[in-house]
């Protein structure tokens, strides 16, 4: 098996490598090729799973990771460094998230390439992403969770920077500055809890990080998620970056963030956590409410979608807050939800702008007149990313608010109201999005109907989303393990 | 008898320097008996020389340590490491200087002085003598005033001159600090020093250390005394400016090491404390003059003064933690492969001067804008290249050191860092839109212009290539170089 788990790393490694170098005349066999990397990837991802888990409950004293697979080897046996894979709970669903992401946009490139061409070396990036990606998840090692980290920034650079926007250069350097400096405090966080520990692999349990460890981490991760006041790159990169490219961030990237505020933060600073978790609360809860009012008053649709993701990772940068184990099975599923959901919203953005040549929703209208499907596919992710119950959206939401409800006292309490306030702003937002887009006279020609690649890339999603939706114990019972003993070290 | 079969030993222990020196003195006779046009035959023993002093530096590593001559030299992991690098390091240097001086009425005398320069760094790497570093100082430095001046125009002139009133000004100081030691200590060897400097006076010390780190600091072009660096480096050619900004630094960073290590080990002085603020100043200045620069080797000699800020970190914390070798010997060779590439890429559009000279006659090249990026973001320490193995590894030593405010300042450099490089590698990634007429005709019209200068310069880009290949590979095999350096 735990060849298995190098393969998920090696083969779209191996593939990113393989499609790039095949030359221009190849163009279209080397993305076909992408998508076969791809599906080989999820397929290897996919048969990670261990059913019952491998947890064996909690760790002799506190915070002990047990994964499913894991693989252990020296990398550079003078430094301390070892290449140590794992899989379990908390990071299967993202694996497979990822995976999944990865192969739809591959087969979305199939078919719609963005300007100024060359599918090959997009879906080469797309793939060197991805093995940067699943890394960070996989990694149970400090540094190698640094230096995945690290890896995905170059690739989604080059996404945006080339197959972006007007504006893409601007948007792409902004980016890059934000995440590295995200990544500066990383490497200060992972030198300051390895030394603290005297071993910087997360199996471990003697890391015991105080208030610095996990501010660290936590503002390294609060870029990447990313938690207001620190999103200001995000609007602009998703807005700039071609349609996979903010699929992939919306979907993906973010997901880094969070997962390592879960695995990192509270994995290596539980003492730090709890001091510090009424400040993570409070700009969780910010960034709910600001980034709700600022997606009101947004008139550009992919702008609109991705402020709405700074609302989202609010709720659930507002469950891991809590640090209890409802609070962090809501982040997970809501981490997991969110990218789903905006990963089709931004695929549905991407097509309508396509289609209409204006993101601008002013100029946009009568969507059902003119593209009747696309209009309720819209609608119906619009309506899953709002948090109707029975949709993906509601189970990361309403059980944020609940955990914060349940922490009790003054200050939580009014986070969970406050963000119960934000979870009606975000259905207003959306109902306006619908109204201004779907809705009213139309607004532009008949747009042409949604092509076979289209559907295949998001007939999954929409699969997904309702049955995550129904089911959300397919990922909350696989994790509940992992975070039982998370919460149990950090209680 | 037994003397003299022990002199021999000793004389076996220096084998990877003798085959430099053979290679010098071979290559200068060889070359006086050359005829103009076939003075290749000079460079193909200059290479062999340099690949064997290699190769029996390597094997060497897997002895003991000891010391040779008296105990003038140190043969150790950091004395290995430093003839590995720099041996392999000059090969590259000459095979790159060859593309543009094949031919040149003083080709073999270029690559005579490159190798004595060699010997150079390495001798300052391994004396363990005060009076021995001085001389490895000089031999460090008086043939690279040659080389910088090697074109001899207005320009070089002026860099050349400076360079050497710099150079005589940081050996007189060097020349103070060890007269200071000797009245402190009565003796020049390292191991008297370590013993009896404790007990001598502070300002005494205090001259001694000054004066002795001066002349490193010098050599390493440590701020304050790196003026010399962006003027000798955009005064000659790109691919000298490689040889100057990374041979002799080479040396002169295991020397300070070394200092720092035994006889200023337990001075009544904050020896670590001093080369800390260097290292911040240095990587600080360093990367602040680099911002404003326009040209391509100016921007290069900055960004080498920073990357000897960080190199200055592990001196800091030498023989504070066991992580402080390992550390040396990934940087050092991380940084050679790196900054060499760095410049062979500026070396194969030596005409252009400026980044936007330089990123227009790249348009054509995407291959050489990739192993650029690769090389500039191997500077910046970007995983997985070499450099990111040894800063991290620096960064680790220097924690663990106790030095956690220069690792924070260290790491707010690196990202500032990333600004200027991305100055150069943003115009020159820029994707040029192809197919209207006019820019092809103009394109067509460049690029014959470029082929006939490719058919000078084939060694640039082929060594860019190799040497980003070589970053991304010591990167990943950064175990495998560590299980040969450190046995």
């Amino acid at each position: 098996m735990n060849a298995l788990l190098i393969a998920v790393l090696a083969v779209p490694a191996a593939g990113a490598a393989a499609v790039g170098l095949l030359p221009a005349r190849l163009d279209r066999a080397a993305r076909l090729l992408g998508v076969a990397v791809a599906a080989v990837t999820l397929v290897a991802a996919a048969a990670l799973y261990r059913p019952g888990g491998a947890w064996s409950g909690y760790g002799v004293e506190g915070y002990d990771v047990r994964p499913w697979h894991s693989v252990d080897v020296p990398w550079v046996p003078d430094l301390d460094l070892r290449f140590h894979l794992g899989v379990d709970g908390v990071s299967y669903p993202l694996v497979v998230l990822t995976a999944l992401l990865t192969l739809l946009c591959c087969a979305y490139t199939l078919k719609h390439v963005p300007e100024p061409g060359a599918g090959r070396k997009l879906v080469a990036l797309l793939l060197a992403l991805q093995t940067g990606v699943l890394g960070v998840f996989l990694a149970l090692d400090l540094l190698l969770f640094f230096v995945f980290f690290e890896i995905t920034l170059l690739p989604m650079y080059a996404v945006i920077a080339v197959w972006g926007g007007a504006r893409r250069r601007r948007a792409a350097r902004k980016f890059v500055l934000y995440t590295l400096a995200g990544s500066v405090l990383l490497l200060l966080g992972v030198l300051a809890a390895g030394s603290g520990a005297g071993t910087l692999q997360l199996t471990s349990a003697n890391f015991d990080g105080g208030v610095l460890v996990f501010a660290l981490f936590a503002l390294a991760f609060a870029v990447k998620s990313p938690l207001w006041p620190l999103h200001t790159w995000l609007p602009d990169a998703h807005t700039q970056a071609p349609t996979v490219g903010s699929v992939m961030l919306a979907g993906v990237l973010l997901k880094m963030g969070t997962y390592g505020l879960i695995r990192v933060g509270l994995g290596t600073a539980p003492d730090g956590a709890e001091r510090l978790a009424p400040v993570l609360g409070v700009l969780a809860v910010a960034a709910i409410i600001v980034g709700s009012l600022v997606c009101l008053a947004q008139t550009e649709l992919k702008r609109l979608i991705a402020y709405s993701s700074v609302g989202h990772m609010g709720f659930v940068l507002l469950g891991i807050a809590t640090g209890t184990a409802a609070g962090i099975e809501a982040a997970l599923i809501g981490n997991v939800a969110h990218g789903v959901i905006t990963g089709l919203l931004f695929f549905l953005a991407g097509a309508i702008k396509d289609r209409a040549h204006t993101g601008e929703l002013a100029e946009l209208g009568g969507l059902r007149e003119t593209a009747p499907r696309l209009a309720g596919l819209l609608g119906f992710a619009a309506v899953a990313s709002l948090g109707l119950p029975g949709l993906a959206g509601f189970w990361g939401e309403a059980f944020a608010v609940v955990a914060a409800v349940q922490v009790g006292g003054p200050l939580w309490t009014t986070l969970g109201v406050l963000a119960a306030v934000g979870a009606a702003l975000t259905a207003a937002y959306f109902l306006r999005l619908l109204r201004l887009v779907t809705h009213g006279p139309a607004a532009t020609p008949p747009l042409a109907g949604i092509t076979r690649a289209e559907w295949v890339a998001w007939a999954p999603l929409v699969l997904l989303a309702l049955v995550l939706g129904l089911a959300p114990g397919l990922v909350v019972d696989m994790a509940s393990g992992a975070v039982d003993a998370l919460t149990g070290a950090a209680r | 008898m037994n003397d003299m079969t022990g002199a021999g030993d000793d004389a076996l222990a220096l084998l990877p320097e003798l085959l430099l020196l053979i290679g010098a003195v071979g290559g200068l006779l060889l070359g006086l008996w050359t005829p103009q046009h076939r003075q290749w035959r000079v460079r193909v023993v200059v290479l062999v020389a340099c690949v064997a002093s290699a190769v029996t530096a390597a094997v060497g590593l897997a002895g003991e340590d000891r010391r040779v001559f008296e105990d003038l030299w140190v043969i150790d992991t950091t004395t290995g490491v430093v003839r590995i690098t720099v041996a392999l390091a000059v090969a590259v240097a000459v095979w790159l200087v060859s593309a543009s001086l094949s031919g040149h009425p003083r080709e073999t005398e270029a690559y005579v002085l490159m190798l004595l320069g060699a010997l150079g760094a390495v001798a300052l790497a391994a004396s363990a003598d005060v009076l021995l570093l001085v001389a490895a100082y000089l031999l460090a430095s008086v043939p690279l005033y040659a080389l910088a001046g090697y074109t001899k125009d207005a320009r070089a002139t002026e860099a050349t001159l400076k360079y050497y009133l710099m150079g005589a000004f940081a050996g007189v100081l060097l020349l103070v600090g060890a007269a200071a030691l000797v009245l402190a200590a009565g003796s020049t060897g390292y191991a008297d020093l370590a013993a009896a400097l404790p007990e001598a006076p502070a300002p005494l010390l205090a001259i001694a250390v000054l004066g002795v780190f001066a002349g490193v600091a010098f050599k390493a072009g440590a701020v304050p005394l790196h003026f010399w660096v962006p003027d000798v480096t955009a005064g000659t050619a790109p691919a000298m400016a490689a040889y100057i900004t990374t041979i002799p630094k080479l040396g002169a960073v295991a020397a300070a090491f070394r200092l720092v290590d035994e006889p200023f080990a337990d001075v009544p002085l904050d020896v670590p404390l001093l080369v800390a603020v260097v290292a911040a100043l240095s990587m600080t200045l360093g990367n602040l003059a680099a911002f404003a620069q326009t040209e391509v080797l100016r921007l290069l000699a900055y960004s080498t003064v920073s990357q000897v800020g960080y190199l200055f970190m592990v001196v800091a914390v030498a023989g504070r933690t066991e992580l402080a070798v390992p550390a040396l010997a990934v940087y050092l060779a991380g940084y050679a492969l790196t900054n060499l590439g760095a410049f062979a890429a500026a070396a194969v559009l030596g005409h252009a001067r400026s980044i936007e000279e330089w990123a227009a006659a790249a348009r054509r090249r995407r291959a050489l804008v990739v192993g650029l990026v690769v090389c500039l973001l191997g500077l910046v320490g970007t995983p997985p290249t070499a450099v990111f193995v040894g800063k991290l590894a620096v960064f680790t030593a220097a924690w663990d050191g106790g030095l956690a405010w220069l690792v924070v300042l260290a790491a707010v450099n690196t990202v500032a860092s990333l600004f200027y490089y991305l100055r150069w590698i943003a115009p020159a990634t820029v994707a040029v839109p192809t197919g209207s007429p006019a820019a092809d005709g103009s394109g067509g019209h460049e690029v014959r212009t470029m082929t006939t200068r490719e058919q000078a310069l084939t060694a640039p880009p082929v060594t860019v290539h190799a040497l980003a290949a070589a970053s991304l590979i010591l990167g990943v095999g950064s175990g495998a170089w560590l299980a040969v350096a450190l046995p």
